[in-house]
C-alpha cells in the first residue's frame, strides 16, 4: 500500500488569509483611546462625517463633557491659545503631551498638573469634564475651547457625540454654548439604522 | 551532476522506462503552518480591532439667537402650528396651535402617524387659502426629564415624515405645569 502523504496544500488557504489580513490591514481606523464610553443613538441619517478636520464634543452619559480636536498640528496651538486665554505657559513637553492625546474633559486649572503625569497615569485620571454650565461655575470653558479651535484648525465642522442616556439639560448647554459661540449648524454623531419602508410613509 | 549523466549514459535502454537514476527528488513542500499560524493570527487581531460601522451625522440647523423669538413667532399661523414636549421616561406630548393648548399624549411609535396626517391637513389648508407650501411647523420642546436619544429620535422623525420646519425651543413654565406627572 502506498504510503499517501499526511501534508495536505496549504497554499490556498494562505491565499486567502493573507488576502484577509491585507484587507484588514488597508480598511482598518484603530479606534481612539476615549476617556469614556459613549453609546450614540441611532437615527436614518446616512451622511458620514469627515475623516478629518473635525471638533468632536462628546457628552457622557453622567454629563461630562469632553472636547477633541482630531488634528496633531492643530492641537499644539490650541493648547497654546488656550493658555495665552487663561495665563497659563505650557512647557514644550505638555504640548507635546496634548499634541498626541485625545478627547480632554477637565478645567483648564487642572490641565498643567494633568498633562505631567505619565501616559500610562493619565489614562487612569478620572476626568470631571470641561466647564459648560455658567450657572454653576463661574465660566463656561467650552465656549473658549470652541473660538480657540476654530481660530487654531482649518475652519472644523462641530460634531456632537451624545450618549442615549444622557439627559437634556447637559446637551442643552452644550447646544447653547455653540449658540453663543454663532455656531449654528452643527452634526450630531449617530449610529445608523434601517430607513422606514416607503409604504409606511403612505 | 556529472556522475548521474554517466549513470544515465550507461544504462540508457533500461534507464529510460523507468526514468534514469536521478538523486532522490527533494519535496518543493515547505511546512507552512507557522506562517498560516501567524497569518490568521494577524486576521484575527484586525478583526478585533476593526470599527467596521463608520459613525454618522445628523445635520442640525439653530436658529440664530439675535434674532427674537417673537417676531418669528408671529408670522407662524394658529392652524400651522404643533408643538412636540418631550416627556420623561420616553413619553411624548402634543398639541395643536398655539394658543389654547390641549395637551395629548402619545409615544414615540405612534407619532409618526400623527405627524403625517397632520402634515397633510396643513398642507391642504395651505393649498385651499393660497399660503406658503411649507408644511406644519413643528416646535420641539424637550424637557428637562429627557434624555439625549428622545431629542434625536424626533428629529429623526422630522426626516422620515419629511417635515421640513422644525426648530428647537424651550420649554416655557406653563406647558411644564400642564404636564402631566
Amino acid at each position: 500500500m502506498p504510503r499517501t502523504s499526511v501534508f495536505i496544500d496549504m497554499t490556498p488557504m494562505v491565499d486567502m488569509a493573507f488576502l484577509l489580513v491585507t484587507f484588514f490591514i488597508l480598511t482598518t481606523s484603530f479606534r481612539p483611546d476615549e476617556p469614556v464610553h459613549v453609546n450614540t443613538p441611532s437615527s436614518t441619517w446616512t451622511s458620514t462625517p469627515p475623516e478629518h478636520g473635525k471638533v468632536t464634543i462628546t457628552i457622557a452619559p453622567d454629563g461630562r463633557v469632553f472636547f477633541d480636536l482630531d488634528n496633531q498640528n492643530y492641537r499644539r496651538d490650541l493648547l497654546q491659545r488656550m493658555g495665552d486665554t487663561y495665563g497659563i505657559t505650557f512647557t514644550p513637553d505638555q504640548l507635546n503631551a496634548f499634541a498626541t492625546g485625545s478627547s480632554i474633559g477637565l478645567p483648564m486649572s487642572a490641565m498643567g498638573g494633568y498633562l505631567d503625569l505619565d501616559p500610562d497615569d493619565r489614562k487612569k485620571v478620572e476626568q470631571p469634564g470641561i466647564p459648560v454650565d455658567s450657572t454653576k461655575n463661574t465660566s463656561n470653558e467650552l465656549g473658549v475651547w470652541l473660538v480657540n479651535a476654530r481660530l487654531a484648525g482649518n475652519n472644523p465642522v462641530i460634531l456632537i457625540k451624545g450618549d442615549q442616556q444622557a439627559n437634556y439639560p447637559s446637551v442643552k448647554y452644550v447646544f447653547k454654548t455653540l449658540q453663543d459661540r454663532k455656531v449654528n449648524k452643527f452634526g450630531l454623531i449617530t449610529s445608523e439604522e434601517a430607513a422606514p419602508s416607503t409604504n409606511q410613509l403612505k | 551532476m556529472a556522475e548521474l549523466q554517466e549513470g544515465g549514459d550507461v544504462q540508457s535502454h533500461r534507464g529510460k522506462k523507468r526514468g534514469g537514476v536521478r538523486a532522490k527528488k527533494l519535496s518543493t513542500r515547505i511546512d507552512m503552518t507557522p506562517m498560516v499560524d501567524l497569518g490568521f493570527l494577524l486576521v484575527t487581531f484586525f478583526i478585533l480591532t476593526t470599527t467596521m460601522q463608520k459613525p454618522k451625522a445628523m445635520q442640525v440647523v439653530m436658529p440664530e439667537k439675535d434674532v427674537k423669538d417673537s417676531t418669528q413667532m408671529s408670522k407662524v399661523r394658529e392652524s400651522e402650528a404643533m408643538t412636540i414636549l418631550l416627556g420623561s421616561n420616553d413619553r411624548v406630548f402634543f398639541y395643536y396651535g398655539i394658543q389654547d393648548p390641549k395637551i395629548e399624549v402619545t409615544n414615540y411609535k405612534k407619532i409618526r402617524d400623527t405627524l403625517i396626517a397632520h402634515n397633510k391637513t396643513v398642507m391642504d389648508l395651505q393649498r385651499a387659502n393660497g399660503w406658503d407650501q411649507k408644511g406644519v411647523i413643528v416646535l420641539i420642546k424637550p424637557t428637562d426629564d429627557s434624555k439625549y436619544q428622545n431629542l434625536v429620535d424626533m428629529l429623526d422623525e422630522m426626516k422620515v415624515t419629511e417635515i421640513k420646519s422644525y426648530a428647537i425651543v424651550d420649554v416655557s413654565p406653563e406647558e411644564l405645569a400642564m404636564l402631566p406627572k
